[in-house]
C-alpha cells in the first residue's frame, strides 16, 4: 500500500533527542538516593553453593543488602538471575547493594562462597562422547518438544545422550558423527533422490557462537512507588517484557511500570527482556531505595547471551544440472548452560525451503553445554544453515560446471513454495509469496556478476580475487496482535506502540501505516510508547523480524476499525448509511458532497458524547487482556479504532535477501578483505526505504563479521569465557567494509497482508554470511575451510601444506 | 589515545581537601562521614570547563571523566559501551580532540576545554551541522554509540574538512556500533562535512 506516507523517507520523531545526548537509556536515569548493585559471578563453569558467609561485607558501612538465589521466585527450573548451582563461568550467584559502586564492589571481593566443582563440558560434540561429561545434573541434552505444530511447545525434558564408539569411528576423520537423534523429520524418497543423484557431496562444517553484545548492555535501574515497580531497563519489546518482568519478581503484570524509550541494541538478546532485571528490583524492594545495576562489557560476555553453534553435516545429492535431489541435514547445536532454544530446527526448516530439495531427512541433537546461554540472535537458525549448506552447494556447482547464481535460482523458491515436513494434516507449509528468482536476477545485475566473473580467481602479486552469492531467508512475521488509536478533539491522531525502539524504527513505522488509512498528514500524528504506564496494547516481540508485518497488520485493523466509527458516526448524524460516507482530507464526508462531513476532531467530540464502542468503553471481545486494561485508561479521550489482526493468511511469512560479495584474499598473509558488497531484498512492501536499506546492510555486516573474525571463546580446560571485551571476539569495524555498500528492495507487496511488508532484519545476516564464505571458497578453493570464521590461519595454514589444516569438529576455539 | 597504564599511575597524584560528594558513585567516605572503606577514595573539589560552562565538581583522584560527565554533571549523553577504550561510545572533545572519556583522569582535564554531545548544538537549540546532517540522513539505528561517532567525526573534520569517504572511515574507525549501521553512519557524517564547511563559507 504505498501511499503518501507508506514508502517514502521520514525524519523519526526522536532522532533529535538521538543527536543531542537527550535521549535517555536505562543507565541514564537517575533516582534520589540511589544505591548501586555489583555481582558475585561463579568463577567455575559447574559448581554448587555449599554455603557463603557474608558477614565481612554485611559488616562493611554502606552496605545495604544482599540478594540471593534463594530470596528469588521458583520458575519451575527455568533460568533464574542468581542460582545456587552455577551452570556457566561467569553466571551470577549474588549481589550486593550498597550506598555506592566502589563500596559494593569492595564488598563482594569479602564475601565468601564455598563452591563444590562439578563436572563440566564446554563443547558439545565432547559431552556426546561414550565417557563425555554431562553439562547437567540432569542431563546433556534438550528433549523433542511434545509435537503439535504451532502452538507453544511442552516444556522440553533434559536428557542423557551419548553416542558410540562406533559411532565416532563411522565417520571418520573431520566428519561429524551421526549417532542417536532426538529429533527427526524428513519428507519425500531420500533413498531415491540419492540413487538419481550425479553427483554426492557429504560435508561437515562448524558454525561459530558470537556474542550479541549490543553497545548498550543490560543495565536496570529499579525503584517501587505506591506498591509498583518501577523499572527502567533495555528491552526489543515492552509489551512481552512486562509479564516477564513480573513472574521474575513474584509480581502481577500490573504491578510492573516499565520504562524503556531507547534501547541500545539487542539483536535477539533483550527480545523480552534479561532476567537479570529482576536483581535491582528485588534489591529495591529489600531496601526500600532505588537500586542501579550497571553491566559492565565483560558482564555482559557473560550474561549477555551468545548466538546458538550448530555443527551441522549436509549430504547433499545433485542431478547432473545441477538440480538437487536429496538434502540429509544432520546438525548438533550448543545451546549453551540454558535452553532449550530452536535455532536446530530453523535452520532445518531453513534449508529445505531455500534449497528446495524434493527429498529430505533431517535430524539433530540439542546439546547442554557449561558455555554462556544462548538466546536468539539476528537471524537464528537459518544463518547457520547458510554455513552449513552453502560451502557443498558451491562445491557442488565448481564440480558440475555450473554458475554460482544459476545453481542457487534453479534451487529456489518460489511463489507460494512448500518447506520442512508435512504436518499432522498431512500437508506441508508454504511460505506466503517469494521471488527470490527475481531478487537474484536484479542483484547478477546490479553487481556485474557474468563481467566479474572473467575476473576473478586469477592470482595479482599475492592476492586472490573471488565473488560468492548467497540467498538468506528468515521468517518474517507474526499475526494476530492488537493496535489501539485514538482521534482527538484536538484533531490529531494517537497511536500507542509497545514496540522496543531499538533502531529499527518499526516501533514509529507502524504509525505511518496508520496515518496513511486514515489520510492523517503526519504532523499531525503522535506515537505514544516507551513507557507501559502510557496504556500501549499488547504487541509482538521485536524479535523474529515480525515487527514490521504483525504491527503494520494490526495497525491497518485498528485504523479501519476507527474508519468505520467515523463513516457510523457520520451516518447517523448526517444520514444516510455509512457506506455513504469516505473519508479524506482529515474528514468524513458524504460521497459524491464533500461539505457534507465532519472533521476528525468533531468527529472524535461526537465518539466521545456517543460513548459506546465509540470510545472504548465497549471493546471488542477478542484483544488481549493488556490491550483491554490499556484501552479502558484511554476510554472517553476521543473516537477510538481498537482491534486484534485477525485478517486472513494463507502460509508462513517468509523474507529473502541475496548477499552478492567480492573478497581479496592475499595468499601470503591469508587475510581475506570485503571489497565489494551488495545485497538485495525480497521483503515485500517497503515502508521506510532509508531504514530497510539499512537494516539490509547492517544484518549483511553481521553475517560478514560471523564469516571473516567474529567468535566466542570458551576455555576447554577450565571453562572460562576467554573473549569477553570487543578486543578478543572482534566484531566488525567500518574499515573491514568497503566505503560504500549497495542494498535494494525489490518492493513487490506480500499478497497475504493488507500491507504487504514482510520483516527485514534477519535475512541478510545469512545473506552475508554465506556470499562472503562462498567468495572466499572462490578465490581460493572450496575445500580450504570448514568452518568460520576463515580467519588468517586457516587460510594460510590450508594453502600452504595443500590440505584442510584446522581442527575439524571442535568449537569455541 | 595514548595512555599507559604506567602513566595512567603516576597520573593519580594524592593531595587535597576531603569534601563530600554530590555524586553517586563513590559516596562511602563523605556521606557516612567515616574513613573509606575502599582505598583511595579521597574527592577534591575541583573546577572544569565543559561545554563552555565552569564546573565545580567534587572527583576522586582515579575518577575518569566519563563517571564525572555522567553521574556528577548530569551529562549522560556520553555513553559507556565498554569502559576500558574499545568501542568509542564515551568519545568526547577535549580542547578539539576527540578523546575516549572512559580512558581519561577527570583531574588531568582542568585548565581544559571539553565538549560533549550536549555541548555541540548552540545555546538557542540550533543543532551542529554534523547532528543537522544526522537527523536529515536518518543516521545511526538505535543510537547509542551516535554521541561518539559524531564527537569523533566533529573533531576529525576539524583537521580535515573535505575528507574522502574512506578517509572519513578512519577518522571515526575508533568507534564501534552493533547494529552495523556503518554505511549510513558514513553517509550522513559526509553530509555533516558539507554542512559544516557550508556554515564556514
Amino acid at each position: 500500500m504505498p501511499g503518501k506516507l507508506v514508502g517514502r523517507n521520514y525524519t523519526p520523531p526522536d532522532h533529535v533527542a538521538k543527536v543531542t545526548g537527550r535521549a535517555k537509556y536505562a543507565e541514564d536515569y537517575r533516582a534520589d538516593g540511589m544505591l548501586f548493585t555489583k555481582l558475585l559471578l561463579s568463577p567455575m563453569p559447574h559448581a554448587r553453593v555449599r554455603s557463603i558467609d557474608t558477614s565481612a561485607a554485611t559488616a562493611m558501612p554502606g552496605v545495604r543488602a544482599i540478594l540471593t538465589a534463594d530470596d528469588l521466585p521458583d520458575l519451575e527450573g527455568a533460568e533464574r538471575a542468581l542460582t545456587n548451582e552455577p551452570v556457566y563461568a561467569g553466571e551470577p550467584i549474588l549481589a550486593v547493594a550498597a550506598v555506592d559502586e566502589l563500596t559494593a564492589a569492595e564488598a563482594v571481593e569479602r564475601i565468601q562462597v564455598d563452591l563444590e566443582p562439578l563436572p563440566f563440558v564446554t563443547d558439545a560434540v565432547e559431552s556426546l562422547r561414550p565417557n563425555g561429561p554431562n553439562a547437567r545434573l540432569e542431563g546433556n541434552a534438550w528433549g523433542a518438544p511434545a509435537p503439535g505444530g504451532q502452538g507453544p511447545a511442552a516444556p522440553a525434558m533434559r536428557e542423557t545422550v551419548k553416542w558410540t564408539d562406533a559411532d565416532f569411528v563411522a565417520a571418520g576423520e573431520g566428519r561429524l558423527p551421526t549417532g542417536k537423534a532426538l529429533e527427526e523429520w524428513s519428507y519425500g524418497d531420500l533413498d531415491a533422490g540419492f540413487a538419481a543423484a550425479a553427483l554426492v557431496l557429504d560435508e561437515t562444517f562448524v558454525v561459530q557462537s558470537t556474542g550479541h553484545h549490543p553497545m548498550e548492555t543490560r543495565s536496570a535501574m529499579a525503584y517501587w512507588q505506591n506498591g509498583k515497580l518501577f523499572i527502567h531497563a533495555s528491552t526489543q519489546s515492552l509489551a512481552q517484557t512486562r509479564n516477564n518482568i513480573a513472574r521474575w519478581v513474584g509480581i502481577e503484570p500490573s504491578e510492573v511500570m516499565l520504562i524503556c524509550e531507547y534501547t541500545g541494541g539487542g539483536f535477539g538478546s533483550k527480545g523480552g527482556g534479561a532476567v537479570s532485571m529482576s536483581i535491582p528490583a528485588l534489591l529495591s524492594r529489600k531496601t526500600n531505595t532505588p537500586v542501579m545495576m550497571r553491566i559492565t562489557r565483560e558482564e555482559e560476555s557473560y550474561i549477555g547471551r551468545a548466538r546458538t553453534n550448530l555443527s551441522g553435516r549436509a549430504r547433499v545429492g545433485f542431478a547432473k544440472d545441477g538440480r538437487i535431489t536429496a538434502v540429509d541435514l544432520f546438525i548438533v547445536a550448543d545451546t549453551g548452560a540454558y535452553g532449550p532454544l530452536g535455532d536446530h530446527r530453523s535452520a532445518g526448516l531453513a534449508a529445505s525451503l531455500i534449497y528446495q530439495p524434493p527429498a529430505m531427512r533431517w535430524r539433530a541433537v540439542n546439546v547442554i553445554t557449561n558455555t554462556p546461554p544462548r538466546s536468539q540472535q539476528r537471524s537464528p537458525g537459518p544463518m547457520q544453515a547458510n554455513g552449513i549448506m552453502e560451502p557443498v552447494i558451491t562445491k557442488a556447482a565448481k564440480q558440475l560446471g555450473i554458475d554460482q547464481v544459476q545453481m542457487r535460482r534453479m534451487n529456489s523458491p518460489e511463489g507460494k513454495a512448500d518447506f520442512g515436513p508435512a504436518n499432522p494434516n498431512g500437508r506441508r507449509n508454504h511460505v506466503t509469496s517469494a521471488f527470490v528468482k527475481e531478487a537474484l536476477d536484479r542483484g547478477a545485475t546490479l553487481f556485474n556478476w557474468d563481467e566479474r566473473k572473467t575476473r576473478t580467481g586469477k592470482r595479482q602479486g599475492s592476492k586472490i580475487r573471488g565473488i560468492g552469492v548467497a540467498v538468506g531467508p528468515h521468517g518474517a512475521g507474526s499475526v494476530g496482535f492488537d493496535s489501539i488509536l485514538t482521534i482527538r478533539p484536538d484533531g490529531r491522531l494517537y497511536v500507542q506502540s509497545a514496540v522496543g525502539n531499538l533502531g529499527t524504527h518499526s516501533v514509529i513505522d507502524l504509525a505511518r501505516v496508520a496515518a496513511e488509512v486514515l489520510d492523517v498528514p503526519w504532523e499531525k500524528v503522535e506515537v505514544v510508547w516507551g513507557d507501559t504506564g502510557k496504556h500501549l496494547p499488547w504487541t509482538c516481540p521485536s524479535v523474529g523480524s515480525q515487527t514490521t508485518h504483525a504491527m503494520t497488520r494490526a495497525n491497518y485493523a485498528g485504523a479501519m476499525d476507527a474508519r468505520r466509527k467515523l463513516q457510523e458516526i457520520a451516518a447517523r448524524d448526517l444520514g444516510g448509511a455509512p457506506g455513504d460516507y469516505e473519508i479524506g482530507g482529515e474528514r468524513v464526508y458524504r460521497r459524491g458532497s464533500p461539505g457534507r462531513g465532519l472533521s476528525y476532531a468533531q468527529a472524535a467530540r461526537r465518539a466521545i458524547e456517543l460513548g459506546g464502542k465509540y470510545d472504548g468503553h465497549e471493546l471488542p471481545e477478542d484483544i488481549n487482556v493488556m490491550t483491554r486494561e490499556s484501552a479502558s485508561a484511554l476510554t472517553g479521550l476521543g473516537l477510538m479504532g481498537v482491534a486484534k489482526d485477525n485478517h486472513p493468511r494463507d502460509g508462513v511469512t517468509y523474507s529473502f535477501v541475496i548477499g552478492f560479495a567480492e573478497v581479496e584474499v592475499d595468499v601470503e598473509t591469508g587475510q581475506a578483505t570485503l571489497v565489494d558488497f551488495l545485497a538485495v531484498g525480497d521483503v515485500g512492501t517497503v515502508i521506510n526505504p532509508r531504514s530497510l536499506l539499512a537494516q539490509i546492510k547492517g544484518g549483511s555486516c553481521l553475517g560478514i563479521a560471523h564469516a571473516l573474525f567474529q567468535k566466542s571463546i570458551v576455555d576447554p580446560r577450565y571453562g572460562v569465557t576467554l573473549g569477553d571485551r570487543f578486543h578478543y571476539s572482534k566484531p566488525l569495524s567500518i574499515l573491514d567494509i568497503p566505503a560504500t555498500m549497495r542494498a535494494e528492495a525489490l518492493d513487490i507487496a506480500d499478497p497475504e497482508t493488507p500491507v504487504g511488508a514482510r520483516g527485514v532484519g534477519e535475512p541478510p545476516v545469512g545473506a552475508g554470511y554465506g556470499a562472503v564464505l562462498n567468495a572466499i571458497a572462490d578465490a581460493v578453493g572450496e575445500d580450504v575451510f570448514r568452518r568460520a570464521p576463515v580467519t588468517a590461519d586457516i587460510i594460510l595454514m590450508s594453502l600452504e601444506n595443500g590440505r584442510r589444516m584446522h581442527e575439524p569438529l571442535r568449537t569455541h576455539v | 589515545m595514548s595512555l599507559s597504564r604506567r602513566n595512567f599511575i603516576k597520573s593519580v597524584i594524592a593531595g587535597g581537601a576531603v569534601t563530600s560528594s554530590v555524586g553517586y558513585l563513590f559516596r562511602s567516605s563523605g556521606v557516612l562521614g567515616q574513613t573509606s572503606t575502599t582505598p583511595g577514595s579521597v574527592e577534591r573539589l575541583i573546577t572544569l570547563n565543559v561545554n563552555g560552562q565552569m564546573r565545580r565538581v567534587d572527583v576522586l583522584k582515579q575518577e575518569t571523566l566519563a563517571m564525572t560527565l555522567r553521574y556528577k554533571l548530569g551529562l549522560t549523553g556520553t555513553k559507556l559501551g565498554c569502559d576500558r577504550a574499545e568501542c568509542g561510545a564515551c568519545s568526547v572533545l577535549i580542547d578539539d580532540v576527540p578523546h575516549y572519556s572512559c580512558s581519561v583522569l577527570t583531574h588531568t582535564v582542568r585548565g581544559r576545554n571539553v565538549v560533549t554531545i550536549e555541548g555541540l548544538a548552540s545555546p538557542t537549540g540550533q543543532l551542529h551541522p554534523v547532528q543537522q546532517a544526522v537527523v536529515d540522513e536518518q543516521g545511526f539505528q538505535c543510537a547509542f554509540c551516535l554521541p561518539g561517532f559524531v564527537m569523533a567525526a566533529v573533531g576529525f573534520l576539524k583537521t580535515n574538512p573535505t575528507p574522502t569517504r574512506e578517509e572519513l572511515a578512519h577518522g571515526i574507525s575508533g568507534n564501534l556500533c552493533r547494529c552495523q549501521d556503518y554505511d549510513k553512519i558514513l553517509t550522513s557524517l559526509m553530509r555533516g562535512a558539507e554542512y559544516m564547511r557550508r556554515a564556514t563559507t
